[in-house]
């Protein structure tokens, strides 16, 4: 522990967070660099996360303009700072977390997420998006992973009470504790394309309901060229029909996407924030645990769902 | 799907943990419900720098304010048509008394210790009103919803008692530099030392003599703790049989004249070295021990304070303290020695905290909470947020259980108290049993139509001065006499709870086991079970409270 010690500043006001992951662990993220596009409820409580825990710096990009319906949802744009002042909220959310911890560097990167190139992300450790449509997932994807170093690529999505994380971490070794000994253990990801490609047929008998669901809603976002997020009841009857189509395809039998719950994820796609809240705490807790190297990483998905209160894990890649 | 509920109140009893989450994401939560609310906060704190790390409403700025009030301003600017009221004080006060409570819809808790858990648990159900409970240490939490008679109330399984590390190198036999699970000693470094050297039998030894120089009462102090005590503890033969001798450390053996003029130069790295065993290293930590006592009466410009303060986390001074003075005493076992870090978390009961974990609780919390408050109780659940999968699940869902039947609090079981009664004062009840066990805060005692004890601000002299008489008597000695037999009632007229107490007399006590705390009687005792070294390594000695409480 020579060398680079944390400042006493440091050590005072990540105390109680040392105590959970340890020293080197909080050195590890005050040299990680984050990056997290589409500034929607969910993304925006992962930020706060991850400005609170210590991060080296945060580079936030949307360009949407502030909106009635985002004042809503996020709590970083204080009240009196309306739509008059004629920023994107990402210029005001980066004021606001700048404040929940003056030791992270927060900045703004202007730009729609499909004009950054490979070398864009090469500055990052971590990626995070949220809000995109299937094309800009895939696309940005693989682009961190033509990248020679890693950087870790999650998507975060919540419709109503609902929500998603997709993590790929491509080869991932770390130390695992087992018993009395300290073994390495190593994991292999896919990328978004190669999972979401995997025949339905061939997933394990129970997988998670949402996975499927989610992947409809997301066809259907891209079939009818939406911005991600935008249905309304009027669709419903729509994304049934797309439903039956896709499990014909895959000789899925319907009733594994059972219409309520493509109800629930199509009728009311806002962001419920007790929801947001709970995915952007389990998505901070990935991410710190892939830059500190300590802890299980999350392999592939998480669902939540607060209808049943479950928050699963699913593994879905090819053995 | 959306309901338009008005005039929705429901209160915050704040912690220095979560709670800050958990306004921001419900009143985010029922602005996107469109449901209008009075929200009332509670929290006695005030902000610490540690608390910044995931109490997000604070900043650097606000070191040393009112949570409450600095909560409510933050959540205010960004929903200024709110309505809260904050609470700086302590949500055990009379003040919030079950009318208090029956003004709210729901209640919801992010609390940090079991006492006031336990408090409001009561309150809530003497008012009727649901209480979602809520608890996060790392990254491990849960949330769970308590609704009177229709599910468990929060006390209806027992709740492990809080961990409290006895200071265990400062009994005559340390094995650990803080405590081992099944020792449960007095923290007094007095009471269990055994000193048996006759000069100290009249006096205390650790009072300051009158006109004594500081320096010498720091050197006195020192010689008697970390040298004479431990030749003491070395002149009983049998106790070291089996066991690695202890090493006397006195001032003159790692200390010259010269050094004590230099004030407070420390040096750090000697105490936070914890593998390093040697003199040289105990020496730099000595150093450090006895210069505390002239550093403080610099400090306060108060000699009476030395030899007098008590332990506070966040005094640094009173960390190092503690630290040196338990390295020293490891150092002369041979235990090995903790870090300045290791030992404030353990001597000030750090619960170590992360603001992701809070963030998911807060979110469960909010989830249940909406719930309460569109009258969907029966779809409330506990959710238990787990660090390792189980099934694949890292949220697990339970449904909660039905109210435990032979929960005294919610069920007005009646108990069984196995107590000396010719030994036992009304006092040991108070305390051991009432106050502490029962969790009351403001008890109430009476034998029938007779009041033994109560508390409160409006008795007169006369009743005082009665009921302090009555603390100090036999149980067998009272007015109206408790004995085998007897049933009492105590009650907390706040909390609304009543217990009725069946009063067993017992004699002989024998040993701890599992679960019950068994305690010696003040009568001479014969069994071979109270000698010292057989009772060390199997049983408890508490002092010596003859009662032993069974539910």
């Amino acid at each position: 522990m020579n060398g680079e010690e944390l400042t006493e500043q440091e050590t005072a006001l990540y105390d109680r967070q040392i105590r959970v992951w340890g020293v080197d662990a909080q050195r590890r993220l005050s040299k990680s660099h984050i990056f997290v596009s589409g500034l929607k409820g969910t993304a925006v409580e992962f930020c706060k996360n991850i400005v609170l825990a210590g991060v080296g710096s945060l580079t936030l990009n949307d360009d949407n303009p502030v909106t009635e319906e985002a004042l809503a949802a996020n709590f970083l744009i204080p009240f009196d700072e309306n739509m008059g002042g004629g920023g994107s909220i990402a210029e005001l959310c980066c004021d606001s977390l700048k404040d929940f911890n003056p030791m992270v560097h927060v900045s703004v990167e202007k730009g729609d997420l499909s004009s950054f190139d490979v070398d864009f992300f090469e500055k990052f450790d971590v990626v995070v998006i949220s809000c995109c449509l299937l094309a800009a997932k895939k696309s940005v994807n693989e682009k961190c992973r033509k990248l020679s170093k890693r950087v870790a690529f999650y998507s975060v999505d919540c419709r109503y009470s609902c929500g998603e994380i997709f993590v790929d971490l491509h080869k991932y070794s770390y130390m695992k504790k087992k018993a009395d000994e300290t073994v390495e253990c190593q994991l292999q990801y896919p990328s978004f394309e190669e999972a979401i490609a995997i025949p339905w047929r061939s997933l394990p008998k129970r997988v998670s309901k949402l996975y499927f669901a989610m992947r409809v809603v997301e066809r259907f976002e891209e079939v009818e060229r939406r911005k991600p997020g935008e249905t309304s009841v009027d669709d419903l009857t729509n994304v049934l029909k797309l439903r039956n189509e896709l499990c014909l395809a895959h000789s899925l039998n319907e009733s594994q996407i059972p219409d309520s719950l493509l109800e629930r994820l199509v009728v009311s796609p806002k962001e419920f924030p007790p929801v947001s809240a709970v995915l952007g705490g389990i998505l901070g807790q990935e991410v710190i645990k892939a830059i500190s190297g300590k802890g299980d990483p999350l392999k592939n998905f998480f669902f939540f769902d607060a209808v049943d209160g479950k928050g699963v894990i699913e593994d879905i890649s090819t053995p | 799907m959306v309901e338009f509920v008005s005039s929705v109140k429901y209160p915050f009893f704040y912690s220095t943990r979560f709670c800050k989450l958990q306004l921001e994401v419900i009143v985010k939560a029922l602005k996107w419900l469109q449901m209008n609310m009075d929200l009332d906060e509670i929290d006695m704190d005030t902000i610490e720098v540690s608390n910044l790390n995931r109490q997000f409403l604070f900043r650097q700025s606000h070191v040393g304010q009112s949570k409450a009030k600095v909560a409510r301003d933050a959540v205010l600017r960004f929903r200024p048509q709110i309505s809260i009221t904050p609470y700086h004080a302590n949500v055990k006060d009379p003040d919030f008394n079950v009318d208090f409570f029956k003004q709210f819809n729901v209640i919801l808790n992010g609390l940090d210790n079991l006492d006031t858990r336990r408090h409001v648990n009561r309150l809530c159900l003497a008012a009727g009103v649901p209480l979602v409970e809520s608890g996060t240490t790392g990254f491990l939490g849960q949330v769970t919803v308590h609704i009177k008679g229709q599910t468990e109330c929060y006390e209806c399984q027992p709740k492990p008692a809080p961990k409290t590390y006895p200071v265990c190198t400062i009994t005559s036999t340390p094995s650990k530099l803080f405590g081992d699970k099944n020792q449960d000693n007095d923290l007094n470094v007095r009471s269990n030392d055994t000193a048996s050297s006759s000069s100290d039998h009249s006096e205390d030894v650790f009072e300051r003599k009158k006109d004594e120089e500081i320096e010498q009462y720091g050197k006195r102090i020192f010689n008697h703790v970390f040298g004479h005590n431990i030749e003491s503890a070395l002149s009983n033969k049998e106790t070291w049989k089996n066991r690695n001798k202890p090493r006397p450390i006195y001032v003159k053996d790692v200390f010259s004249d010269e050094t004590f003029q230099q004030n407070g130069n420390v040096d750090k790295k000697a105490e936070t070295d914890n593998n390093n065993n040697n003199l040289s290293n105990v020496s730099a930590m000595t150093y450090i021990g006895l210069m505390n006592p002239q550093e403080i009466w610099s400090l306060l410009e108060s000699s009476r304070e030395v030899g007098n303060l008590s332990f506070d986390k966040d005094d640094h001074l009173a960390v190092e303290f503690v630290t040196v003075a338990a390295n020293i005493r490891a150092a002369s076992f041979g235990i090995p020695l903790h870090s300045l870090f290791e030992a404030k978390g353990i001597a000030g009961n750090i619960v170590h905290a992360v603001a992701t974990t809070n963030a998911i609780i807060a979110g469960l919390i909010v989830i249940e909470a909406i719930k309460v408050l569109r009258n969907d109780a029966k779809n409330c659940r506990m959710t238990y947020c787990l660090e390792h999968p189980a099934r694949k699940m890292l949220l697990m869902p339970v449904e909660p259980f039905e109210p435990n039947k032979s929960c005294y609090v919610c069920s007005e079981t009646p108990l069984l108290l196995e107590v000396n009664t010719q030994r036992a004062k009304l006092r040991d009840v108070v305390e051991k049993v009432v106050t502490s066990k029962l969790g009351m805060n403001l008890p109430l005692i009476t034998h029938g139509s007779s009041l033994l004890y109560e508390v409160g601000d409006d008795l007169d002299q006369d009743m005082v001065a009665n009921y302090e008489a009555n603390l100090e008597k036999v149980l067998s000695e009272l007015p109206y006499a408790i004995t085998g037999g007897t049933v009492i009632t105590v009650e907390d007229l706040q909390q609304e709870l009543v217990c009725n107490i069946n009063i067993k007399h017992r004699f002989v006590f024998y040993f701890y086991e599992e679960g019950i705390y068994v305690f010696f009687t003040y009568m001479k005792p014969v069994s071979p079970i109270f000698d010292g070294t057989i009772a060390a390594s199997k049983s408890v000695i508490v002092n010596c409270f003859p009662c032993f409480f069974v539910l």
